[in-house]
C-alpha cells in the first residue's frame, strides 16, 4: 500500500494568468454607454475585484478534476444514515431544466405561470395524500426551514387560542436541527430521555406534559431506525394535554404507502424532498423541506398559498393569520419539479415498494453485520440500522477509524457518532436503490475491518491512503482559520 | 420496479438470510391500527415518454425567458448563463455528493466552496463569506439574528428601500426572539438619511439598507454606516454580488455584514428557487456567523487540504444554542456561482455591470419619452428603475405580453403608494431591438 | 489519572480556583482538557465584567465539542489571559499554569470554602471519562 499523492492541488485563483478570459459578452448596442458618465463616481469600484483570469479550457479541466476528488452516489455506495442517499434519476434533471420551468421568472404574471402553479398544486396534494395531512406548504427551502415553519405555526395556533405555551419536548436522540429550529421559534427545550431500546419513554413523557408545553417533536421512525410502536398512545397523551405533535420526516423513506403521519395523530410533519423524493444533495444543498399540517393549522400556513380557482391556479396572499414568508419566493421550485417527476414515475405501488425494499436492505445489512458489530437494539429495523463499534473501540479502533478505512475500500462512510445516545454509533442507511451485490461488497468490507481491528490495526489507523488527501488536521483549521485564498506575497 | 435494483429472487434470498418469510415480517413494530389499508390515492406510474410529454405541456404553459424578452427583476434576474456551468454542475461527483462531512472523500466540493467563499468576500469587500444560505431573504433574516446576538440589542432599523419580500421574511424570523422592526422611509428613491438617524437609537442592533435598493437606486452606504456605527449598531447591506464587479463593494463603505441574492451568477431563475443566499462579514464576527464554513488545513503528510471548520457554531454540535438552525444550504448553486465568476473573471464581471448599466439607462431614457410615462424617482440608479404609467400597470403588462415582452413587476402588490408604477430591470442580455420594441409597444398601450 | 494539584480548589464542572489574597485565579482542570481534546477556542469576558458563582462566564471549544465555563466564585474580572485567543493550546499543555483564564476579585471570599478539595475532586473524576 502506498500513499496516493494528490494528482491535483490547484485552486482556480492559482491558474490565473493576466489577459486570459473565458467569457463571451456582446458589445454594447445602445448609444451613450459609458458607465463613468452614467454612474456617480463614488459608486464605481475604485479597484478591480481580484478574480481569476482563466480560459474556458482551464475552467472545464479544473472543475472536472475537482469533481473527481469527490465520492457521489453516481460513483460510490453512500450508506449515510439519516440522509437517504439514493439514486437521483436523470429524467428529473431533464425535466427541471425545461426552459418553461428553469427560465421562468417568479414574478411573471400568474396567467403566464399556470404550468408551474399547477405542478406545485398537484405536488402539494400528492404529499398531503402520502402523509395523511390536510394541507402542505412547499415554501420551506430545506428540512430545518420546514421545522421552523411547523413550530411557528404551532406557536401561532396556541397564541390564537390565548395560550402562551413556551416549552417544546424533544427526545435526546433527535437531529440537532430540532432543538435549533425550536429555539429560533422562541421556545425553551426540554430534552426527554429515550428508553434503552431507543423508543420514547412514556412515563417520562407523561411527567413532562403540562400546560406550558406547546409541542412534542419526534422523528418517526426514530433516529435508531425503529418505528415508535406506541405512537397512537403518544399522540393521544399529547392531545389530551393540548400539546401538538410534530413529526420530523427525515426518515420518511421507511413508510411510504405503509403508514401515514396524519393517521398516526401527528399535527405537523415536514418532508425532505432531497432525501425521500430523489432530488440531488448537490454537495450540501439545495434541498426542499415542504411542511404538512392538519386543517386546524391551515390559517397559519406561510404566504402565499398556491390555490386553485375557477380560472386556474394562483397565489393567495390574503391569509391574515399566516406566520409570513420564509424565503423571497414560493419555494425551491427546481426541486419541486424533480420530486413531482419522481412521484409520477413511481406511482402508488412504486412508492410502497421503495419503502419495502429500503427496509429489506437495511435488515439484510444488520443481519450480515450483527456478528461483528454490536446492535443498538433488538428486533428488525426500518430503513436504517444503527450499530455500535464499542467492541472495536476497546481494541483501539473508533467509529471514525472505521469510516476512514471504508473510504479506502471504495465506500463512502456511514453516519458516525449519531444518534448521540449510541456509543461509537455507525448509522447505516442503504436505501432501496442498492442491489444485493453492492450490499454484500459493503458487508464484506465491514467484516474485513472488524477482522483488521483484531489483527492489523495499523492499516485502519493509516487510512485513508487512496483518497486525494489523507486525514486532515481539523484542530489547525479551527485554531487558525484560513477561510479564503489570498495571493501569497 | 424502476430504480429498485433487487430482483424478486434476490429479495427472497435476502429474506432467507434475515430469517424472515416476507417483508411484512420486518414491519412487525408497526401496529395494525397504524397501517394504511389501501393503496395511496395517487396517479399511476407513468412511462418516461408519457411523463416527458406531460411535463413539456406544463412547462409550455409558462412564459419563460427564452420566448419573452424579460424585463422582470425585484430579486430574480435574467442574466446570461454560460454553457459550461450546466455541464460541470451536472457531473455526478458534484451533483450526487453529500455535505462534505468526510473531507478526504469530498475535496472537490470543499475546494469549490473555498473558492466561492473567496470570490464572495472579494466582491462584497468583506473578510469572510460562508458556504451559502438558502436565498437572499433568509440570508438577511440570519443577519438580523446575528446582529441581535452580537450587540445584545433588540431593534432592527430597516430601510423601505429593502426588498419588501425580504422584509417579510425578516418579520417571520424575528417573531421567535421577539425583535422589533422600525422602518426608515425613502426620500426620492433612496433612504431619507435624516429620518434614518431619528429611527436609530441605542436599542438598534442593526441598520439595514439595500444597495442598489429595491427600486434600483444607489444608496449612500457610507452615510448609513456612520449612522449605524454612531449608535453602536451594525450596518447590514443587502447587495447582489453580480453588480459588485462594477459597483463599490459595501465592505469598502463600512458594512459589517453583507448579504444578498446570488442567483444572477449563473443560477437559473427557476420560478424563484433554488436561489443562492450570500452571507459575508467582518473577520471579528466570524464565530457568530450562521451556516457552514470551509477552511484550509494540511493532512498527516503535510499536504494542503480543506475541511468544514468552526463547526461548534452549528446545530449538529451546539443544538439549541447554535448560531442558526440551518443545515442543508445551497452548495450546488454556490458551485454554479463559482464557475460563473471563474468564467467571467476580473474583466467579464465588470463588463456585465457596464452593459447592464448602459442598457438600463438607455431603456429608461427611451421609455420615459413615451407620453405620460416618467421615471418615478430622481436618484441615480443602476440596472433597475421604477416607471410611472398613465394607465394601469397590470393592463400594460397584459397588453405587452402579446408582443412577447415581460414588461416589469407591478409595484402595487408591494406598496400602495406606487400602485401606478412598474419596476423594470435590464440585464446585459437585453438588446437595443428589444428595448426599442418595448418602447413602441408601451407607446401603443398607453395611447 | 489526571494531575490534581493539592493547593487548588475545584468545581463539579471541572474548573479550578487558586486563591491569591482577595483574588482567585481560575482555569479548567487537566481532566477537563483531556475530555475536550484539542482546545481551539476560548471565549472569555472582558476586564470589569461581573461573574457569579456557578453561572457561566464563557465557553471553551474543541473541534467537535463546546463546554460552558462556570465561575467558581462571584466577583469582578480584573485580569484576562490575553494569550489564549492566540494560543488556545495552552489550555491543553499547561492547564494550571499558562492556560489560566481569569483573575477574579472576589466579592465574598468565603465562597471558596464551598468548593471541592483536591481529594474530593480526585474522587469525582476517578473512574469517569475514558
Amino acid at each position: 500500500m502506498h500513499a496516493a499523492k494528490p494528482a491535483y492541488d490547484k485552486l482556480i485563483f492559482e491558474l490565473s494568468s493576466p489577459g486570459r478570459f473565458a467569457y463571451s459578452l456582446p458589445e454594447s448596442d445602445v448609444p451613450d454607454s459609458d458607465p463613468a458618465a452614467l454612474l456617480p463616481k463614488e459608486h464605481v469600484r475604485a479597484s478591480v475585484a481580484e478574480l481569476p483570469e482563466v480560459s474556458e479550457v482551464d475552467v472545464i479541466r479544473h472543475y472536472s478534476r475537482l469533481s473527481q476528488m469527490n465520492y457521489g452516489v453516481d460513483t460510490h455506495f453512500y450508506p449515510l444514515g439519516s440522509c437517504t442517499m439514493k439514486y437521483n434519476p436523470k429524467i428529473n434533471e431533464d425535466m427541471a431544466r425545461l426552459a418553461g420551468f428553469a427560465r421562468l421568472h417568479p414574478l411573471a404574471p400568474e396567467a403566464a405561470s399556470q404550468g408551474a402553479l399547477r405542478l406545485m398544486h398537484e405536488l402539494a396534494r400528492d404529499l398531503a395524500e402520502i402523509s395523511g395531512m390536510d394541507e402542505v406548504s412547499l415554501q420551506p427551502a430545506a428540512g430545518a426551514q420546514g421545522e421552523l415553519a411547523g413550530v411557528l405555526m404551532i406557536r401561532a395556533y396556541h397564541l390564537a387560542r390565548g395560550e402562551r405555551r413556551h416549552k417544546v419536548l424533544i427526545p435526546d436522540s433527535a437531529h440537532g436541527t430540532n432543538p435549533a429550529s425550536t429555539a429560533l421559534a422562541g421556545f425553551s427545550i426540554v430534552e426527554l430521555k429515550s428508553e434503552a431500546g431507543g423508543e420514547v419513554d412514556l412515563a417520562d413523557l407523561e411527567r413532562n406534559l403540562d400546560e406550558d408545553v406547546a409541542a412534542f417533536m419526534i422523528t418517526q421512525p426514530n433516529t435508531l431506525g425503529l418505528f415508535e410502536s406506541k405512537i397512537h398512545q403518544i399522540t393521544e397523551m399529547c392531545h389530551a394535554k393540548g400539546v401538538q405533535v410534530y413529526m420530523d420526516g427525515a426518515n420518511f423513506n421507511a413508510i411510504l404507502g405503509i403508514t401515514r403521519p396524519g393517521d398516526l395523530g401527528f399535527d405537523v410533519c415536514h418532508f425532505n424532498l432531497h432525501k425521500t423524493f430523489t432530488t440531488p444533495h448537490g454537495g450540501g444543498g439545495p434541498g426542499s423541506g415542504p411542511v404538512g399540517i392538519k386543517a386546524h393549522l391551515a390559517p397559519f400556513l406561510p404566504t402565499p398559498v398556491v390555490v386553485k380557482h375557477d380560472e386556474g391556479y394562483g397565489l393567495d396572499w390574503n391569509r391574515p393569520q399566516s406566520i409570513g414568508k420564509l424565503q423571497a419566493f414560493w419555494g425551491n421550485f427546481g426541486m419541486l419539479v424533480r420530486a413531482y417527476t419522481y412521484i409520477r414515475t413511481m406511482g402508488p405501488d412504486g412508492l410502497r415498494s421503495v419503502s419495502e425494499n429500503a427496509v429489506l436492505n437495511a435488515n439484510y445489512i444488520m443481519k450480515r453485520l450483527e456478528g461483528d458489530y454490536d446492535r443498538s437494539s433488538p428486533g428488525p429495523c426500518m430503513h436504517e440500522c444503527v450499530l455500535s463499534a464499542r467492541r472495536q473501540k476497546k481494541l483501539g479502533v473508533s467509529a471514525m477509524d472505521i469510516a476512514k478505512r471504508l473510504l479506502d475500500l471504495g465506500f463512502y462512510a456511514p453516519t458516525t457518532y449519531f444518534p448521540l445516545i449510541v456509543e461509537e454509533a455507525l448509522m447505516i442507511e442503504p436505501t432501496e436503490t442498492e442491489s444485493k451485490e453492492t450490499l454484500d461488497q459493503f458487508c464484506d468490507a465491514m467484516i474485513q475491518i472488524a477482522r483488521e481491528a483484531e489483527t492489523d490495526r495499523e492499516v485502519i489507523h493509516q487510512a485513508p491512503l487512496t483518497t486525494p488527501v489523507r486525514r486532515l488536521d481539523q484542530t489547525l483549521a479551527a485554531r487558525q482559520p484560513v477561510l479564503r485564498w489570498r495571493q501569497s506575497p | 420496479m424502476r430504480y429498485i435494483s433487487n430482483t424478486p429472487a434476490q429479495q427472497k434470498e435476502m429474506l432467507a438470510v434475515i430469517g424472515a418469510s416476507s417483508i411484512e415480517d420486518l414491519l412487525v413494530r408497526i401496529p395494525a391500527k397504524a397501517r394504511l389499508s389501501r393503496p395511496l390515492a395517487l396517479p399511476g406510474a407513468m412511462a418516461e415518454t408519457d411523463l416527458v410529454r406531460h411535463l413539456q405541456r406544463l412547462a409550455g404553459l409558462n412564459a419563460g425567458a427564452d420566448d419573452y424578452a424579460c424585463f422582470l427583476g425585484a430579486g430574480s434576474y435574467d442574466h446570461a448563463v454560460p454553457s459550461p456551468i450546466n455541464h460541470l454542475i451536472s457531473r455526478g461527483e458534484f451533483f450526487t455528493a453529500y455535505t462534505p462531512y468526510q473531507p478526504e472523500a469530498s475535496q472537490g466540493t470543499l475546494r469549490s466552496i473555498f473558492e466561492y467563499q473567496t470570490m464572495m468576500a472579494e466582491l462584497t469587500g468583506m473578510d469572510v463569506a460562508n458556504a451559502s444560505i438558502y436565498d437572499g431573504a433568509s440570508s438577511l433574516a440570519e443577519a438580523a439574528l446575528m446582529a441581535h446576538s452580537v450587540t445584545g440589542r433588540d431593534t432592527l432599523v430597516i430601510s423601505r428601500g429593502v426588498n419588501p419580500l425580504y422584509r417579510q421574511v425578516v418579520e417571520t424570523y424575528v417573531e421567535g426572539p421577539g425583535l422589533k422592526i422600525k422602518s426608515a422611509p425613502l426620500g426620492d428613491g433612496v433612504t431619507d438619511l435624516d429620518a434614518l438617524r431619528k429611527a436609530v437609537s441605542k436599542h438598534a442592533a442593526a441598520v439595514v439598507i439595500q444597495y442598489p435598493n429595491f427600486f434600483g437606486c444607489l444608496e449612500d452606504v457610507r452615510a448609513a454606516a456612520d449612522c449605524a456605527h454612531e449608535a453602536g449598531a451594525l450596518l447590514v447591506v443587502v447587495a447582489d454580488p453580480i453588480n459588485l464587479g462594477l459597483l463599490t463593494p459595501p465592505g469598502a463603505c463600512g458594512a459589517d455584514i453583507v448579504v444578498g441574492e446570488g442567483q444572477g451568477l449563473g443560477v437559473p431563475m427557476s420560478f424563484g428557487g433554488p436561489n443562492l443566499g450570500v452571507f459575508a462579514a467582518k473577520q471579528e464576527l466570524v464565530r457568530r456567523m450562521p451556516g457552514r464554513l470551509v477552511g484550509a488545513t494540511v493532512d498527516v503528510d503535510g499536504q494542503r487540504g480543506f475541511v468544514l471548520t468552526l463547526q461548534t457554531r452549528e446545530q449538529h454540535i451546539r443544538r439549541e444554542k447554535a448560531t442558526s438552525n440551518i443545515c442543508t444550504n445551497v452548495a450546488l448553486c454556490a458551485l454554479m456561482a463559482t464557475v460563473y465568476v471563474a468564467i467571467l473573471g476580473k474583466r467579464g464581471l465588470r463588463k456585465v455591470g457596464e452593459l447592464s448599466t448602459a442598457k438600463a439607462h438607455y431603456a429608461a431614457r427611451e421609455l420615459a419619452k413615451v407620453p405620460g410615462v416618467r421615471l418615478r424617482f430622481g436618484a441615480p440608479f443602476f440596472k433597475e428603475f421604477a416607471l410611472q404609467l398613465p394607465k394601469s400597470p397590470e393592463r400594460v403588462i397584459k397588453r405587452l405580453m402579446k408582443d412577447r415582452l415581460l414588461a416589469g413587476v407591478p409595484l402595487k402588490g408591494f406598496d400602495r403608494a406606487y400602485k401606478d408604477c412598474l419596476l423594470v430591470a435590464v440585464t446585459e442580455k437585453r438588446t437595443k431591438d428589444e428595448i426599442d420594441a418595448y418602447a413602441a409597444a408601451l407607446r401603443a398601450a398607453v395611447a | 489519572m489526571a494531575n490534581v494539584p493539592p493547593d487548588l480548589r475545584y468545581t463539579r464542572e471541572h474548573e479550578w480556583a487558586k486563591v491569591e489574597g482577595d483574588r482567585a485565579r481560575i482555569g479548567i482542570t487537566a481532566f477537563a482538557q483531556e475530555q475536550l481534546g484539542d482546545v481551539v477556542f476560548v471565549e472569555l469576558p472582558k476586564v470589569g465584567a461581573k461573574v457569579t458563582a456557578m453561572k457561566t462566564f464563557g465557553v471553551v471549544e474543541s473541534v467537535k465539542a463546546v463546554s460552558d465555563l462556570f465561575a467558581p466564585v462571584t466577583g469582578e474580572v480584573v485580569e484576562v489571559n490575553a494569550e489564549l485567543p492566540k494560543k488556545p493550546e495552552l489550555v491543553n499543555s499547561d492547564p494550571y499554569g499558562q492556560g489560566w483564564m481569569l483573575v477574579i476579585r472576589m466579592s465574598s471570599p468565603k465562597e471558596v470554602d464551598g468548593l471541592m478539595s483536591a481529594g474530593d475532586y480526585e474522587k469525582l473524576t476517578a473512574g469517569a471519562g475514558h
